[in-house]
């Protein structure tokens, strides 16, 4: 098992180095010849009004929190599929009264427009 | 470790890399004569027999094309972006099994990077960090339509993200295993995973449409309106990382799709000539693929708000009710073997209620 | 295997110091990732791949994007201003150097050090093992429920406090 991990690891490292080794054969090869109006921001032709790292709608930030919950809930519900085989009954209702107990949650935000983007 | 072990791992992870290159390379020409054909075009056909040689024209001029980084632009994060959306894309292919393991002198091959007891959640891991190239991209290029575009697509993908690993529940459900090997082993004899869940299939299909910003959920880099989204301000061989981590990325999860409901390696003789596996595999990532562009030259985008709620309000509930019919249906199988066909009734009457559900709400706003 | 752990190690630690540290938020988000996910490495490294892998979905992929979406949702300006120190500082740090040499003083009596695990059969499978230990009535069947319900009642306060401007 500790092999199997290893091996990723060395994938990970080739997979990293075959991006980076392109973008600096790339960095080598490509034509330099910029100026002012090139780098400057790409908005169809229009001059550029303002900052754009500016304040966005706070309800990406509300989908993120409800994500974050759900997520960690199908984290737990991994390793409860993996042994459904063992003591089935009582798996069954302990992981449908998991779910029900999070679709209690989920009732409570859909009901309170959480989740409406708008 | 023996060097044998480690000129395994070399070939293997070599073979796999420049499997992925080659069919990214050959996916954007698949994907432009098909839909060529779809609109009665020719697509391209000058470079080569059947333009197959359009995808090198295309690596070498991006190659040689000038870099442009933004006067404005966070810089460093500007060049790190591009290589952190493509790792995850590549990586996610270390556990696939492309092929049953088989005998080559006195030791066995298996036909995977690494066959890890926990594959199916790494593939919801990996998913899960394929997010932060997107978002920092768009946030680097210090662009309005370069942030709205990562931000966008960062909402999108870690909503269907929840939907994506739902499915992944229930075919782990089916197989009783995080591994990936197992699960394809469980569907031998043509017990398909597909049959038995159908909606838990679709779901994980439409789920993985969105993750990797396909139409008809390619609100990040819808072109009418954000010019090209999170990469619009990237050129060259930048870009060419962009665009070489969205194709290989329909190519693994059309693999990881077929690996999960569509039988994996398996097909006839795949016992006896182990090196069928990656043959099969092919083929049905290549039927998978047809379907991803068909679907892109049928299909309109969905607006972004509805596309939200179509992933919260439709997709998640109808997940979980799949993973607690699956659960159940499992229950009864222990009974009588032939309940665990109450599965695909029962998930496609969820699946039918659910499109019910979509079409009444969409009749009652009839505005919007 | 030492070796691969003393990188790790080090990387973790230098990439939390840099987290605290750098001045630019985006960075320390991205710093902290370094970290987490350096701490994924060492799980990996103990046979515990279930945690390694929990780890990136739920820190790197689930917390450390929420730190992001903050940033990059509040701030107008990504470098704070003034220093990152108050002059209290070396109050915390003789608080966290006393903390530190308790631990130390604690744990020197413990001979875990000194011993190698033993090795797992081969057939061990730790994901089984521990589905079996969440659905066994004698084990932990209570707090896979509890998590359920402390889960709920994140998610009812985020949303409430989150919604209640409007």
């Amino acid at each position: 098992m500790q092999n199997e991990w290893l091996y990723i690891g060395l994938f990970l490292i080739v997979g990293v180095a075959l991006p980076a080794a392109s973008l600096i054969m790339a960095a080598i090869i490509t034509p330099k010849k910029s100026n002012p109006i090139k780098n400057s921001t790409y908005e169809c032709g229009m001059e550029t009004v303002g900052d754009s790292w500016v304040q966005f709608k706070a309800q990406y930030y509300i989908f993120g929190l409800v994500f974050l919950i759900f997520d960690v809930e199908t984290v737990f519900l991994f390793p409860w599929a993996v042994t459904l085989n063992k003591l089935p009954l009582f798996a069954v209702i302990e992981g449908i009264v998991f779910i029900l107990i999070l679709l209690a949650g989920f009732t409570y935000i859909w009901r309170k427009d959480a989740l409406e983007w708008a | 470790m023996d060097w044998t072990l480690w000129l395994e791992l070399v070939i293997k992870a070599l073979v796999l890399i420049f499997a992925l290159l080659g069919g990214f390379a050959y996916l954007t020409w698949y994907e432009r004569r098909l839909l060529a054909r779809f609109q009665s075009r020719l697509g391209p056909n000058r470079a080569g027999p059947f333009g197959l040689l359009q995808p090198i024209a295309d690596a070498v001029k991006l190659i040689f094309k000038e870099e442009l980084t933004p006067a404005k632009a966070y810089k460093l994060v500007f060049f790190l972006a591009p290589i952190m959306t493509l790792v995850p894309s590549v990586i996610i292919a270390a556990v696939i099994p492309w092929g049953p393991p088989f005998q080559l002198g006195d030791r066995i091959v298996t036909q995977s990077i690494a066959d890890i007891n926990v594959g199916v959640l790494f593939l919801m891991s990996i998913a899960s960090i394929a997010v932060y190239g997107i978002v920092l991209a768009g946030w680097s290029s210090n662009n309005k339509y370069a942030m709205l575009g990562g931000l966008r697509s960062a909402a999108q993908m870690i909503s269907y993200e929840l939907t994506l690993g739902l499915a992944f529940v229930v075919a782990i459900l089916l197989g009783n295993s995080m591994n990936l090997t197992d699960i394809v082993e469980a569907q031998r004899d043509g017990r398909w995973f597909v049959l038995v869940q159908p909606v838990g299939a679709l779901i994980l299909w439409i789920a993985t449409l969105a993750e990797v910003n396909r139409h008809p959920f390619d609100m990040p880099e819808a072109e009418q309106e954000l010019t090209a989204g999170y990469h619009t301000e990237y050129s060259g061989m930048k870009f060419a990382l962009f665009f070489m981590a969205e194709y290989q990325k329909m190519i693994v999860v059309s693999a990881i799709l077929a690996t999960l409901f569509f039988g994996g390696y398996l097909g006839p003789w795949v016992d006896r000539w182990p090196l069928l596996g990656p043959v099969y595999m092919f083929l049905k990532i290549v039927i998978l693929l047809f379907i991803m562009i068909w679907v892109r030259a049928t299909w309109p985008r969905i607006r972004y708000d509805r596309l939200m709620a179509f992933g919260w309000k439709v997709l998640l509930p109808l997940a979980l009710a799949v993973v607690m019919i699956t659960a159940v249906g499992i229950l009864l199988a222990e009974i009588n073997p032939w309940m665990i066909w109450l599965i695909p009734i029962f998930s496609l009457i969820a699946g039918a209620f659910a499109s019910l559900m979509i079409d009444r709400s969409l009749r009652r706003k009839a505005y919007a | 295997m030492t070796i691969l752990f003393l990188i790790i190690a080090i990387v973790i630690l230098a990439s939390a110091v840099m987290v605290v540290t750098t001045r630019n938020l985006v960075h320390a988000a991205l710093w902290l990732i370094v970290s987490l996910f350096g701490v994924a490495v060492l799980f990996a490294m103990l046979n515990a791949g279930f945690l390694a892998v929990v780890q990136v979905v739920v820190y790197i992929g689930a917390i450390a994007i929420l730190f992001i979406f903050a940033v990059m949702l509040t701030r107008r300006e990504m470098r704070g201003h003034g220093k990152p120190l108050n002059n209290n500082w070396w109050i915390s740090a003789l608080l966290s150097l006393l903390t530190f040499g308790g631990l130390a003083m604690l744990l020197s009596n413990w001979d875990g050090f000194s011993q190698t695990p033993a090795d797992f059969p081969s057939d061990f499978d730790g994901v089984a093992e521990l589905g079996n230990a969440l659905i066994d009535p004698n084990q932990f069947v209570l707090p896979f429920e509890v998590a359920s319900i402390l889960l709920v009642a994140a998610l009812v306060g985020a949303v409430y406090i989150a919604s209640n401007r409007k």
